[in-house]
């Protein structure tokens, strides 16, 4: 049983502990920013009428929805090198990340941008805007209040995600408790207490997510 | 060159076939076992018992909000603490038949509670019994909203299956993790490794948007 479980010993390894949220926040953070990128140049490629742009897309985005991301991850960590680029583990990490979300973020807008009714863009076009003026004062605005909750449950995943980073030993916050669970052979301190902080990290995402879908729901009353 | 490697990594494909059924029969299992759960747990959180609704309604966040890979760790190398002694096997059906349940009770919870009240009034009136009116009247119209994300949730659960390999099971990402030792083309393997799930994940890919398609246009028919 855990009757001698230690609070003392996960006191002890706080910093380690802290410091490995901190890089889960921040590398979570740039490969969500880095998969928004690649998010919104596959769904504009995926939305051009000719198939030359088009079906590299689509290619790219099944490739990607319908293989584990630890085999992705591998697939950089250990191809990468072969191909002459040695870059160090973590920036392999968030490449990984932001490859894998962005097919994600990908189909997330480009339902955003379907959601809008067809007659709103015939009339945009009728009332003589140009194409960039559609986007920006018709289509976008309304996409955007579609795209925000799904996006932030894709920003829940990515952190998740972020976990497997430990198999390529960055050191996240799953390597700080596989360090506990190694170091001090206790594995409950270390795997207990990093769950404890990544569920933090869940509700503050979750929290955000009900807090814009209230703003946004009362945004859309206004309108 | 790379003809060599390829001859080379063709002396490992008894290797891989066991990856790849590991992962099959990996993620069958916990198929089975989390779909039947999955429903059950998302009745009862529907089922209008209150403390049995929020106790299922916050061990579903506790799964939900934490990484599947510390989900593994905590019950492979927890559990014995308990004097439970798993193998690895045991501990990955049961990590991701947990997690299936948790996702799929969501979704049948959502499906359930997408049908009018109205129906289950009629149901009531006409005497049917709960297990009539759930089998019956509830359930049949639920399936609509529920078939989709649950395909989709199979698909999810496949790709999960491979972070066991973390605890050491020979799984089909394992396996490419092993003959990359041997065979340092990782972009070759790994390509293979993702050829391997593709086969599987991608028809139920295509069945979910099918589905999708389906039960919308079957949404837009008449109702009575």
């Amino acid at each position: 049983m855990l009757e001698n479980f230690s609070f003392r010993t996960i006191v002890e390894y706080l910093p380690l502990f802290g410091q490995g949220l901190v890089t889960t926040v921040w590398l979570s953070a740039l490969s969500f920013v880095g998969a928004l990128v690649v998010g919104i140049v596959l769904c504009a490629m995926n939305l051009q009428r000719g198939w030359l742009f088009r079906a590299p897309a689509k290619a790219y985005i099944d490739a990607v929805r319908a293989t584990p991301l630890l085999a992705q991850l591998y697939f950089l960590y250990f191809g990468l090198p072969r191909l002459g680029f040695v870059l160090p583990e973590l920036v392999v990490g968030i490449l990984a990340l932001s490859l894998n979300s962005g097919a994600y973020i990908a189909e997330i807008i480009r339902a955003g941008i379907l959601s809008i009714p067809r007659g709103q863009v015939e009339a945009s076009v009728a009332s003589g805007m140009t194409y960039v003026q559609r986007m920006r004062l018709v289509v976008l605005p309304q996409a955007f209040k579609v795209t925000i909750p799904p996006l932030l449950g894709q920003a829940i995943v990515l952190v998740k995600d972020s976990a497997l980073l430990s198999l390529i030993s960055v050191a996240e916050l799953t390597r700080a408790g596989q360090l506990l669970a190694s170091d001090r052979f206790m594995p409950a301190e270390g795997f207990v207490t990093i769950a404890a902080f990544y569920l933090l990290l869940y509700y503050c995402l979750k929290g955000l997510a009900v807090v814009s879908s209230r703003w946004l729901g009362s945004a859309g009353a206004r309108a | 060159m790379i003809w060599q490697q390829f001859l080379s990594l063709a002396g490992s494909y008894p290797l891989a076939l066991r990856g790849l059924g590991m992962t099959v029969v990996l993620s069958l299992i916990s198929l089975v076992l989390g779909t039947l759960l999955g429903f059950g747990l998302g009745i009862l959180r529907t089922g209008g018992n209150r403390l049995i609704s929020s106790v299922i309604g916050a061990w579903v966040d506790l799964i939900r909000g934490t990484p599947f890979l510390v989900q593994i760790f905590l019950i492979f190398f927890i559990l014995p603490e308990f004097g439970i002694e798993l193998d690895a096997f045991t501990a990955g059906i049961i990590a991701l038949t947990n997690l299936a349940a948790c996702f799929i009770c969501e979704i049948v919870a959502a499906g359930i509670r997408s049908v009018p009240t109205g129906q289950v009034e009629a149901a009531l009136a006409s005497g049917l019994s709960r297990w009539q009116r759930m089998r019956q009247v509830v359930l049949p119209q639920a399936m609509r909203i529920v078939l989709p994300p649950l395909v989709g949730q199979y698909v999810l659960l496949i790709k999960d299956s491979s972070v066991v390999s973390a605890i050491g099971l020979t799984d089909l990402t394992r396996v490419g993790w092993l003959v990359v030792q041997r065979v340092p083309n990782g972009l070759l393997v790994f390509f293979l490794v993702g050829v391997g799930y593709f086969i599987v994940c991608y028809p139920l890919i295509m069945l979910a948007r099918r589905l999708e398609r389906r039960m919308g246009a079957a949404h837009g028919e008449v109702q009575l």
